[in-house]
């Protein structure tokens, strides 16, 4: 599993610059960690805690404040290297094209060949299940489908590492297990390096060859846990004894800090009282 | 046609026919109002002859470019605005009673300006007009995901392009709601305007026809404003309704 790296965080630290009067938001770092070619990483962690800024830092969304992003070799600097393909956890379809518009949009954008974005549209619609949607309009679908879009129109632009941010967070638990089996075959058919940050732990323990278990706000990673699953796994291994162990220990990692971002100082309550 | 258009189709041929039948058995007197059917005859008639085509291009012409200007000035006012929030913080208060304040009570002011021309009544139209497409076009900038800045930025899109291709088809239903609006606005402040002062136009044929005391040609230009009123704005509601169907839950 230990392929090449892929992308590399070496001492990352991202500061929200205090504006208006507010604070610096010291919210992620330092990092360290090495996405391997073609492994699938999830991270885990309370809300707050900095997830979206560690995707957005590798996505060259943001710049980190202190240390460097590494892709593919090439620092990450200012701009969304060629390559990395990103859903957002916001529902980011866009309203007034087709299901079929929506995943064409990257394409006709760069001016690829009619026949060929045909082509690619075409296979990743029926890849994600969208095939008789291709007419359909964004509101005229669930959620869960429009999250299918847009990872329609990430795909299409055939990425080499895909990262996903919280794409099933509004979703239903049933819905979500049955999203994750879908990740799981883009993941396998394409080949591509996934990250994706989810803050649901049976998520991340079921999807993931390894998963990154994040501290609450800055957030740094307290372990990062490989669950050795094999490579054609689907959502059935979560009856499978190691399924609740690796969650169990998701849980014991992050329960202190869930507390701390729900305003708990971790310790219990009337020691906290005491030192009023 | 659905179930509740043709009710309410049924409600105006009702109230047309109770109308008609009022004037005709003299509950009205027809010296306050003639029956329907003439009113329509005698549009019929003036249409034919052609002696209104120059009110007609006049004031139609005046609602289009107090609507072109109160569109354009007030689109660009708006994203001036949006961009300076201090600005806006101040301006809001203003906006939030623009229309609870008679801002017809100027028209003389531009008059005295401006003469009796056609420019007072174009700025009559303006005012009115453009405070509708100011809001709508705010409305519509705030409404504006802001996951589209990220989209655009994965895709690696210029400002321009962003503006072009994300930013404005999002806001689009909102700016759209402003043209409406200003359509609406626009045309209740020219024929009023006409109507007060002004050297032609159908507003103006309304008024003389009423100092002549002649109700079939005051009538008939009446039901022509109203059938040009309501013309418009089915036309502008069933675009509506086509973006509406595609894109969801929309405003107004
Ligand atoms: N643009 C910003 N300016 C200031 N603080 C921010 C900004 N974006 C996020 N934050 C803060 O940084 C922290 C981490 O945010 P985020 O990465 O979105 O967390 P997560 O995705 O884990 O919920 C949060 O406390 C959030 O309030
Ligand atoms: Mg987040």
């Amino acid at each position: 599993m230990h392929g090449d790296v892929h992308a590399q965080f070496a001492g990352v630290t991202r500061v929200y610059p205090g504006a208006g009067g507010h604070a610096p938001v010291h919210a992620l770092g330092p990092i360290n960690v090495d996405l391997h070619k073609g492994e699938f990483f999830a991270v885990v962690g309370p809300s707050g805690c900095g997830k979206s800024t560690f995707l957005e830092v590798l996505a060259g969304l943001q710049q980190p404040t202190v240390g460097t992003v590494t892709f593919e070799g090439r620092a990450v600097a200012g701009e969304v290297p060629d390559g990395v393909g990103v859903v957002f956890q916001e529902d980011a379809s866009f309203p007034w094209l087709t299901v079929w518009g929506n995943a064409a949009f990257g394409l006709q954008r760069q001016g690829t060949a009619p026949a060929e974005v045909r082509r690619r549209v075409d296979d990743a619609l029926a890849f994600m299940g969208l095939k008789d949607f291709a007419k359909a309009y964004p509101s005229q679908l669930s959620g869960g489908m429009r999250q299918r879009v847009c990872i329609a129109r990430t795909l299409v632009l055939q990425p080499r590492l895909i990262l996903l941010d919280e794409p099933f967070g509004a979703l239903d638990a049933q819905t979500r297990l049955l999203m994750g089996d879908e990740v799981l075959k883009l993941w396998r058919t394409t080949g591509a390096t996934v990250l994706l940050i989810t803050h649901a732990l049976d998520e991340a323990a079921m999807l993931a060859d390894r998963v990154g278990a994040m501290s609450a706000r800055p957030g740094r990673f307290i372990e990062i846990i490989e669950t050795h699953w094999p490579r054609d796994r689907d959502s059935t291994i979560v009856a499978e004894p190691t399924f609740g162990e690796i969650t169990g220990r998701l849980w014991e990692r992050l329960r202190g800090e869930s507390l701390k971002a729900l305003g708990h100082s971790g310790q219990p309550p009337a020691a906290a009282l005491a030192a009023e | 046609m659905t179930r509740a258009g043709w009710i309410r189709l049924l409600v105006i041929v009702a109230m047309i026919g109770a109308l008609e039948l009022a004037c005709r058995l003299n509950f009205i007197d027809h010296r306050v109002m003639i029956p329907p059917s003439q009113m329509a005859t005698a549009l019929i008639t003036m249409l034919a002859s052609g002696q209104l085509n120059d009110d007609i291009v006049r004031t139609l012409g005046v609602i289009a470019i107090a609507v072109a200007l109160s569109v354009v000035f007030g689109f660009a006012l708006g994203l001036i605005i949006h961009a300076l929030p201090r600005l806006r913080a101040a301006l809001d208060p203003f906006f939030a009673t623009y229309y609870a304040v008679p801002v017809f009570i100027f028209y003389p002011v531009m008059i005295a300006i401006f003469g009796l021309s056609l420019v007072p009544i174009v700025l009559m139209g303006v005012a009115t007009a453009i405070v509708a497409m100011i809001i709508a076009t705010l409305n519509g900038l705030d409404r504006i995901p802001r996951v589209l800045t990220k989209v655009a930025r994965v895709h690696r899109m210029g400002r321009l392009a962003t503006a072009l291709q994300l930013q404005l088809p999002a806001a689009a239903p909102y700016l759209f709601t402003g043209v409406k609006l200003s359509v609406s606005y626009a045309f209740i402040a020219v024929i009023a305007a006409e109507f007060i002062l002004a050297p032609a136009g159908l507003g103006r044929d309304i008024a003389n026809a009423y100092a002549d005391f002649n109700n079939r040609r005051m009538y008939a230009l009446m039901l022509l404003v109203l059938l040009i009123a309501t013309v418009v704005n089915a036309g502008l509601h069933a675009w509506d309704l086509r973006w509406a169907k595609r894109r969801g839950a929309r405003p107004s």
